[in-house]
């Protein structure tokens, strides 16, 4: 099996327009999430974290593109810079990540400005295959807030098996009416920014973003080097809106991915939670944490800076990891102050410098779905 | 390395097993009535299929009449995934989600609409139902390619993630709706 590596990535949000950008914002424990009044997308304020979409039209403009589109290109326009990827190669495979794609079509207003066809998720893998000039149908991944981690093992997997020998994964979601009022009518939206693993969350924050990693099996340049080494996911086979009370499918994926990397729990040093901030989501991911005995692991969730970004959420996190490997510095975990899981965590509270080899994602979504990764930091 | 076991096709309120008919309904029958007489029909006790939205009906559906002889009985839990992919997402509940929140003064979103707009939620579905707690994964593309759903399935057998997996195609558009289901076992 072949190694992957990661070799270049992007984020697009309210933070900024790169990698660098976002984690120069976390670093100083900077939140995107504001209150928001604009009553197309729901008729009361709202709490979210939004990217600065007149600086979207502005880098990329006309109206041949959706918003999501102008967001998944931009961000994958600026990952490949020095990722040493030849995206109009046949051996680079385009995987796309999102939950809704262009569900702002649906509405009346849209309709003469795009066709009937642009709001399926599969039109948006044209859209972005055809922009690059990549010769491959873009593959497209829409398994819930899970998608991006799953795009990301998918593409691996891909790479591993000697398929394609680059991979591009992309994910976006827009805040849109469609969402808003869904989440709101879940009663799942925190009245404030939201409080991962807090004894007080009271629910998420939605978000909207677009992130990119860049998968290749040819090396970087640089000594430094990080591996994708697993990545799995799993059911909990209990409940299609909330989580497993046991953490089960959590458990399962974190156990095959392990399995996978051929990696004992005790290496790992560090894990970037869901930590949606929802009281089931992250009770659930310290039951799962617990059973592997991570408890002890500094953990992290940076929803309470991006909120949740859906199809997203998955790749910006792993990149804010990369960086966090990269940087050797652990991210705060934004709106936690008060221990308040079922199950202790060592949840970051305060950006902390620390040297970190071995990390693990994770991520959790609707349909009891669950998924993780792991990322190892090599050096030549 | 893998092969093929039984597989569903439905389609114009048709329900084929291997290929032979085994249940029908007249086609002019709306969809949500041909799922409610073949859900009937099969003598299932599981009340939670009629809150369940069209599309996932449609998947539960071909899934209870795949797994009839329960292939997966002789497996772990999480040996068996479940891999499926569609054209349209959930474009039909997303409509009718749409539909309640499109307006400030006619404005009712409900969470059991709005829950079923995530094509995996009928992977979800079925994973509850038949105690599935392997891999999962739903693809949107264009058109039914079996070859790429297989495929996903056979990487993570060679993986040694699943030993077993439903692999297919559920899909509902406005006009029309075509379900395609098979099971595939490693070696």
């Amino acid at each position: 099996m072949k190694q992957v590596y990661f070799t270049g990535d992007n984020i697009i949000s309210f933070l900024g327009f790169t990698s660098k950008e976002n984690f120069e914002q976390l670093k100083s424990g900077n939140t995107g999430i504001r209150k928001i009044n604009n009553p197309a997308l729901y008729p009361e304020p709202f709490i979210a974290s939004m990217v600065d979409r007149e600086r979207v039209h502005h880098l990329l403009p006309g109206n041949s593109y959706t918003l999501l589109e102008k967001l998944l290109i931009l961000s994958v326009e600026d990952a490949l810079q020095n990722s040493g990827v030849d995206i109009r190669s046949d051996k680079t495979i385009i995987v796309v990540s999102s939950t809704k794609g262009n569900i702002d079509l649906l509405d009346d207003s849209m309709a003469d400005r795009f066709e009937k066809e642009r709001v399926y998720l599969w039109k948006t893998g044209d859209v972005i295959a055809g922009h690059f000039d990549n010769p491959n149908k873009a593959m497209v991944v829409s398994n819930a807030c899970i998608s991006g981690v799953m795009a990301i093992n998918t593409a691996a997997m891909l790479l591993q098996n000697g398929d394609f020998e680059n991979a591009v994964v992309v994910g976006g979601d827009i805040v849109s009416r469609f969402v808003l009022s869904g989440f709101m009518s879940f009663h799942s939206l925190s009245a404030g920014p939201c409080k991962p693993f807090d004894a007080y969350r009271d629910g998420l924050s939605l978000g909207e973003a677009a992130g990119t990693v860049v998968l290749s099996v040819h090396p970087p340049e640089q000594k430094e080097r990080f591996v994708f080494a697993g990545g799995a996911t799993a059911n909990d086979a209990n409940h299609i809106s909330g989580p497993s009370r046991t953490g089960e499918g959590s458990y399962i994926a974190i156990s095959k991915t392990l399995k996978e990397a051929g990696v004992s729990s005790s290496e790992i040093d560090h894990i970037s939670a869901h930590g949606t901030a929802t009281p089931y989501n992250d009770d659930m991911e310290s039951i799962a944490l617990s059973r592997h005995h991570l408890n002890s692991i500094p953990v992290n969730s940076l929803k309470g800076y991006w909120g949740h970004t859906l199809g997203a959420a998955g790749v910006i996190e792993t990149v804010a990891l990369l960086q966090e490997m990269k940087n050797s510095l652990l991210i705060s975990t934004k709106g936690f102050s008060e221990a308040g899981t079922v199950e202790p965590l060592n949840v970051i509270a305060q950006t902390e410098k620390k040297v970190v080899k071995t990390c693990l994602k994770m991520a959790s979504g609707f349909g009891g779905c669950n998924a993780s990764l792991l990322i190892k930091k090599v050096r030549l | 390395m893998s092969s093929k076991g039984n597989h569903i096709t439905i389609k114009e309120n048709k329900i084929f097993r291997n290929g032979e008919l085994f249940f029908e309904t007249e086609r002019e029958r709306s969809l949500k009535d041909f799922l409610k007489t073949a859900w009937k029909a099969l003598k299932v006790k599981y009340p939670k299929f009629y809150k369940m939205d069209e599309i996932s009906k449609l998947g539960m559906l071909a899934a209870e009449v795949l797994l009839m002889d329960e292939p997966q009985k002789s497996l772990a839990e999480e040996e068996v995934g479940v891999v499926l992919s569609n054209a349209h997402a959930t474009l039909v509940t997303d409509i009718n989600h749409w539909n309640t929140v499109k307006e400030d003064d006619n404005f009712f979103p409900s969470p059991a609409v709005f829950v079923y707009t995530l094509p995996n939620i009928m992977i979800g579905e079925i994973c509850i139902k038949h105690k599935l707690k392997g891999e999962n994964a739903f693809f949107i593309a264009e058109e039914y390619n079996e070859a790429l759903v297989r495929q996903h399935i056979n990487l993570l057998m060679a993986q040694n993630k699943i030993k077993a997996a439903i692999g297919g195609w559920v899909d509902q558009s406005e006009k029309e709706y075509l379900a395609e289901m098979f099971w595939e076992t490693k070696g």
